[in-house]
């Protein structure tokens, strides 16, 4: 009887096209459409703050150098990768990220938290060639990122973007971007407070390739780099949250 | 008279014309690109573009005046875009195996390569990939389907300039990935990095060809769809809406070569493994059955050995496997019931799959001795194995705690690798030794003992990839999670790194046999046209005479 229904569908060539279209829809549909419904796909995070115009640079030469190929930003929930790396990564962390970064391979090590591990120095002589700082990597030498000055003219651009879709970016950042591109990489210059007031008083500012007086591609990717893992503190407050004893006075 | 004065000859004057408005409209889009970007990258893409256009348009030009086609076309199959389908396909094999090679190497010695981003390991791999994916098996499969469709249909293409859009159409937008990679120019998104123009352009492409093939097969003249048509199809359905779903973005603006995906955190890592793994699934696996059920029974001379088992494994392909690309965000932020999910279809998969590479080795049965004395159709022999072993794995490592020890590790290099060289590859170059003599009307291929070559280089240089990588990812995953007595981990990430060398040598070399091995499969199709005799034509050759295998 099957073997019927099944022999008059191969008589038409719509019928059938339609019918893997049905077939092929389900899992799509309940997979990926609950996750933007159910309200702990994602946790909260009020303290968590967006991007700024340089590290949003260097995130996107992260993305142009294919970083991704060999590196992860997803700490799993097992033991000995939160003892590696730190907490285990959360939905929050990488909800302004478009796209994720969350990899499929490390051939190198996970940089989910590498913000704040190393300093600017280490990041700028491990990226001009690697094996100067660890003689075993197998990581391509980047020197070539200190040499291209950063482009900032549609920085704008960028954050106008990211706007449309949904990051919580004011019309006063996006004003001021390429300004604040500068000012983050170039601490004594008149740029540098707005930084701060416009990303809040957490936000590093600092020569990151060492030199303070040219804006590099190696400054925005150092600065990126940087504030992996910083965005917001979630991690750290929420680990052990569900396992808690319901507040009585709730 | 040449090979393009003799295709170009085919197409009558009109359409020529149409053809050569095509051509003009698609130049006038790369120069507007190319004009609106002239301060970004994407200036480069827009004179690719015009160039592409513009030189198909020239060839045009040059031969507009040749005589009308004569005779009635519709009682000849359209053979001219398929030779230049498979000659484009062993091209681009021969390009993404090489980078391959190049990046397999760049990971055991990292000082080889230049001054300059281009050469980079994050550049070139997505150049082996996409080389490799869609270069190489997407012209393949473009090919193959052209042919089969007209074969088990008894009917010509129902068009002129359409097949040479499509695949010429494909090309431009493999080219346009490619460079793009080379450039900087890249989505970052996983065998999905070709930004939006490439990607609405593909789509453009994309539809064209699912409207030809539901128009040829319209023209059939048997009742029935043969089954390597349903797998076709459901390859250019389901491809079409992943690529769609996966690539909506936004660009910075229409002069930028820069998007943002409209998915983010969390839901495009959902998308992009719902579309990761269902290009494994309908791209490097439905589209390669469809050549297995074609070229497998016609080459063995036996029936597809279960119409049942063909309906049971195309239905559960189709609707499990859409299920199962969570898979790859075990553990992750990802909510647990989308990773429970993607967990038991993958194990569900299993059943469909061994259905297939159960009903492929069946088929032989009876057919034995040929499968030993003719490398051809062992080639799709050891192709259904391996579908058999990769699939088998694939389930495993979908599996939670298996997972944890082989996620972010060499290991799931090897199983890709396993279903790439080992189905992939092996399936396309058996069918193409079916196909070449076949199509350019040759007696057979020009040696049998080259292809005999191949065969054994291919089965080595697999066997030495996945054995190195199944020891490098399984050593590595169990570095990671080694603990002293003291209860601290027992080695630094760079232990683990320094473990994995001589596995990334040993990984190189085997690439680099697979390499060699295509390089002698071209030289070996190149020979065929060019010195074998001329076959006496057989009736196959005819729409009318021709019969369905399998049936």
């Amino acid at each position: 009887m099957p073997e019927f229904f099944h022999r008059k569908l191969e008589r038409s060539a719509i019928g059938f096209v339609l019918a893997i279209i049905a077939a092929a829809s389900v899992g799509g549909i309940v997979e990926i459409a609950p996750l933007f419904t159910i309200d702990e796909t994602v946790e909260e995070a009020p303290d968590m703050r967006v991007y700024t115009p340089l590290e949003l640079a260097g995130r996107n030469i992260y993305v142009r150098e294919g970083c991704y190929a060999c590196h992860s930003q997803m700490i799993r929930t097992l033991r000995d990768e939160v003892e590696r790396y730190g907490p285990y990564s959360l939905a929050v962390e990488s909800q302004y990220d478009r796209p994720m970064l969350w990899g499929s391979k490390r051939t190198g090590p996970d940089l989910a938290r590498v913000g704040g591990k190393y300093s600017d120095f280490w990041h700028v002589a491990h990226l001009v060639n690697p094996r100067d700082v660890v003689p075993e990597s197998n990581m391509p030498s980047y020197a070539f990122l200190a040499r291209n000055r950063l482009r900032t003219d549609d920085l704008s651009g960028h954050l106008r973007a990211q706007q449309a879709l949904g990051v919580p970016y004011t019309d006063e950042m996006i004003e001021n971007a390429a300004r604040d591109a500068y000012g983050q990489a170039a601490p004594d210059s008149a740029a540098a407070p707005g930084v701060g007031e416009r990303y809040g008083p957490a936000t590093t500012v600092s020569a990151f390739d060492g030199v303070a007086t040219q804006l590099t591609e190696m400054d925005a990717l150092v600065a990126y780099l940087q504030v992996l893992g910083r965005l917001t503190d979630a991690a750290y407050r929420n680990t052990a949250a569900p396992e808690e004893a319901p507040d009585p006075a709730e | 008279m040449n090979v393009t004065d003799r295709m170009i000859g085919q197409l009558t004057s009109g359409e020529r014309e149409a053809a050569l408005v095509i051509c003009g409209v698609t130049a006038l889009a790369g120069a507007a690109l190319g004009l609106v970007g002239r301060h970004d990258v994407v200036a480069w893409h827009g004179l690719l573009i015009l160039l592409f256009a513009g030189g198909f348009g020239f060839l045009l030009m040059t031969r507009i005046g040749l005589p009308e086609p004569t005779g009635d076309r519709g009682t000849s199959y359209y053979d001219d875009p398929i030779k230049a389908g498979i000659t484009l396909a062993m091209a681009w094999a021969v390009f993404g195996m090489f980078m391959g090679v190049w990046v397999a190497a760049q990971l055991a010695w990292p000082d080889l390569a230049f001054d300059g981003g281009w050469s980079t390991f994050g550049r070139l791999r997505p150049t082996h990939t996409t080389g490799v994916i869609f270069g190489f098996g997407g012209n393949a499969l473009i090919a193959t389907s052209f042919h089969v469709v007209q074969r088990t249909s008894r009917a010509r293409l129902a068009g002129q300039i359409s097949p040479w859009f499509v695949l010429l159409g494909y090309n431009l937008f493999c080219l346009l990935a490619v460079s793009g990679y080379l450039l900087g120019v890249t989505q970052s998104k996983e065998y999905a990095e070709a930004e939006w123009y490439a990607d609405l352009w593909l789509v453009i492409v994309w539809v064209t060809y699912f409207i030809l093939y539901l128009r040829t097969l319209a023209r059939r003249r048997e009742p029935h769809i043969y089954v390597a048509n349903w797998y076709f199809m459901a390859f250019i359905v389901v491809v079409a809406i992943l690529h769609i779903v996966n690539n909506l973005a936004l660009p910075v603006s229409w002069g930028h070569a820069k998007s943002y995906t409209i998915w983010p955190g969390v839901q495009d890592a959902m998308v992009q493994w719902w579309y990761g793994h269902n290009a494994v699934a309908f791209f490097l696996t439905a589209g390669f059955l469809g050549m297995l059920y074609y070229y497998l029974p016609v080459r063995a001379e036996r029936p597809i050995f279960s119409y049942r088992l063909s309906i049971l494994s195309f239905w559960g392909i189709t609707f499990f496997y859409m299920w199962a690309g969570s898979h790859h965000l075990h553990y992750t932020a990802l909510p647990h019931w989308v990773q429970t999910l993607g967990m038991t279809f993958s194990v569900m998969l299993l059943v469909p799959s061994w259905a297939s590479a159960g009903n492929a080795l069946l088929t032989l049965n009876g057919a034995w001795h040929r499968v030993r004395d003719d490398a051809t159709l062992r080639f799709m022999m050891a192709a259904a194995v391996f579908y058999g072993i990769s699939t088998f794995e694939g389930s495993f490592l979908a599996i939670r705690p298996v997972n944890a020890l082989s996620h972010y590790t060499d290991w799931t290099v090897g199983h890709v690798h396993a279903g790439a060289l080992g189905w992939v590859a092996l399936i396309t170059f058996g069918s193409f030794y079916t196909l070449v003599p076949r199509l350019w009307k040759r007696e057979r291929m020009y040696s049998a003992a080259l292809v005999e070559v191949h065969f054994w280089l291919s089965i080595a240089g697999t066997l030495i990839y996945v054995f190195a990588m199944w020891n490098s990812g399984i050593i590595q995953g169990l570095m990671w999670r080694t603990y002293t007595e003291d209860g601290a981990l027992a080695y630094s990430f760079v232990d683990s790194l320094v473990a994995m060398y001589p596995y990334y040598i040993a990984r190189a070399f085997g690439g680099l046999l697979f390499l060699i091995g295509a390089i002698v499969g071209c030289y070996n199709m190149w020979m065929t046209v060019r010195a074998v005799p001329e076959a006496t034509r057989r009736a196959a050759d005819e729409p009318v005479a021709a019969a369905v295998p399998g049936e």
